[in-house]
């Protein structure tokens, strides 16, 4: 299972140019995350790969398949509210086993079973909207594993929730992680995020998005926010960031 | 139980206001039109002549069939409304040039008022039931084109490619998506194509000159000079207007709501 990118480049009619020769290989149990500022084409990016949006040139192939639009190989989990709002808890987790034509009992089992790893089984009726944020990014997160797709794109899926929350939803997902057969490809701005989670960082550069960098990043898991090798490394991030930052607004600058 | 004794007390309190101003009304109908003979017995209706009047139609059936009559126009022409507008307005969604090309003509023709339809619909169909059916049906099928690309184009689209994503395509984005996440919006344009196609009706009953319906029994009470007859049609179209509005389509508009988490 693998996803290939070769030259990627997407550009739109009113604001030009937004990724430029994007060429990547993502394997197998992967957890990739994509950081770059904002306005960098990362969004853009995750959509290309999910098939909700086409490159301009360029090509993707999901294990020697070239994409021609979404599938549920590479599910998606958005940023904000995107449960099925006249669905109640477990009914949305079932969206995908019903489109997949499990049976009825196999749906249930496959469910409970994503309820229960992200322990929320006694809200399994509950209609979402009664649910608060942190909650619902969880049963958006067990509605995406519950697919058991090869391949789970993750949108920058916690950044709407409050500090406390996101902490606990990442170790949450981290640990989850380690026990699936998935490859995560999470977009973030976060640095903090990104090393938290990541094998490999995939630094972006705005105006166009281009790779800057790749950075392997091998640090026994589950990784502490303090541990002195992680400081290191955000640190070194963040000056290559700042430079980034500095650099596309003034090439904003000019432009305007 | 604090809450229901005040919500008690205050239907309590409506209700004797209502009674108060009844009185009233009969009251001074028998001062000014009865004892000083100040305005013309005709021009004027009384609670008491209301009370007849009302006897009077429902002992004929006259009422009953009146409301049966107009019932049956109204089912068929709202439903061939509903059938043609849904499928209009979805029509509208699926090009963009045709949503471009005629949509301008359909909001005009919402904004007519429905009566001036009837002559076409006398020259096509005659002294009919059809006539009035056909004044329901283009009062009421251009609202609900309207309301039905509306709702289906507020579908939040994060919803769809989602559902995308999850191995969603083709008619299944219609059924499983775009169906019950218009639902609260679609009830309420229903909720306005129905009182179009009531207004449309009762026009139409009383402007076309054909026989039946509630609008021929109010025109009859003006030919007989019977002001107490046209005013318990006035009251008889009133409250089947808030029965259906509010207590049906507002509740199910309610439910819906509700249910998405909108309220």
């Amino acid at each position: 299972m693998n996803i290939e990118l070769t030259d990627v480049c997407k550009s739109y009619e009113d604001y030009g140019s937004v990724l430029s020769g994007i060429s990547l290989e993502i394997k197998d149990h992967e957890f990739i995350c994509i950081l770059g500022p904002s306005g960098c084409g990362k969004s853009t990016l995750l959509n290309i790969i999910a098939g909700l949006d086409m490159p301009t040139s360029g090509s993707v192939y999901v294990n020697g398949h070239p994409v021609t639009g979404p599938s549920n190989d590479r599910v998606m989990m958005f940023q904000g509210q995107s449960l099925f709002p006249w669905l109640t808890v477990i009914e949305n987790i079932k969206f995908g086993l019903e489109l997949k034509k499990f049976s009825k009992d196999r749906q249930e089992e496959i469910a409970l079973k994503y309820l229960k790893l992200i322990k929320l089984e006694e809200f399994k009726d509950y209609n979402v909207h009664k649910l608060s944020g942190g909650m619902q990014q969880r049963v958006s997160l067990a509605r995406a594993l519950a697919i058991e797709s090869p391949f789970i794109l993750m949108d920058e899926p916690f950044s709407s929730l409050d500090k406390q929350t996101i902490n606990v939803l990442r170790e949450e997902l981290e640990y989850l992680w380690r026990s699936l057969k998935s490859t995560i490809i999470y977009v973030t701005h976060s640095v903090e995020e990104a090393i938290f989670f990541a094998d490999r960082i995939v630094m972006l550069s705005a105006n166009p998005g281009r790779i800057k960098k790749i950075i392997e990043v091998d640090l026994p898991r589950p990784r502490k926010i303090d541990d002195e090798e992680v400081i290191r490394l955000r640190a070194e991030i963040l000056k290559e960031l700042r430079y980034e930052v500095e650099l596309s607004e003034e090439k904003s600058k000019i432009v305007s | 139980m604090k809450k229901k004794a005040r919500s008690f007390r205050d239907s309590a309190k409506i209700s004797l206001l209502y009674v108060f101003l009844i009185a009233a009304w009969q009251f001074s109908y028998y001062i000014f039109v009865e004892k000083l003979s100040m305005v013309k017995m005709y021009m004027f209706p009384s609670p008491k002549g209301i009370v007849y009047s009302l006897a009077n139609l429902i002992g004929n059936d006259i009422l009953l069939d009146a409301v049966l009559s107009s019932f049956r126009k109204m089912l068929i022409g709202f439903s061939v409304s509903l059938i043609a507008g849904i499928l209009l307005g979805l029509l509208l969604t699926r090009s963009a040039f045709l949503s471009k090309a005629i949509k301008p003509f359909i909001l005009g023709l919402q904004t007519l008022p429905s009566i001036c339809f009837v002559p076409f619909a006398l020259l096509w169909f005659g002294l009919s039931d059809t006539a009035t059916i056909f004044v329901v049906v283009v009062g009421s099928v251009f609202s609900i084109c309207i309301s039905t690309e509306s709702a289906v184009k507020n579908v939040n689209p994060v919803f769809i490619r989602a559902a995308k994503t999850m191995g969603a395509s083709g008619a299944d984005i219609y059924t499983k998506i775009i169906l019950p996440a218009s639902i609260p919006e679609f009830v309420s344009g229903l909720k306005h194509g129905w009182s179009f196609a009531w207004r449309a009706l009762i026009a139409g009953e009383m402007v076309s000159g054909t026989i039946g319906g509630l609008g021929y029994v109010l025109l009859v009470g003006r030919e007989l000079l019977d002001i107490n007859q046209i005013m318990v049609v006035i009251i008889i179209i009133i409250v089947i207007s808030v029965i259906i509005e509010k207590l049906i389509f507002g509740k199910a508009e309610n439910i819906a709501r509700k249910k998405m988490g909108q309220m």
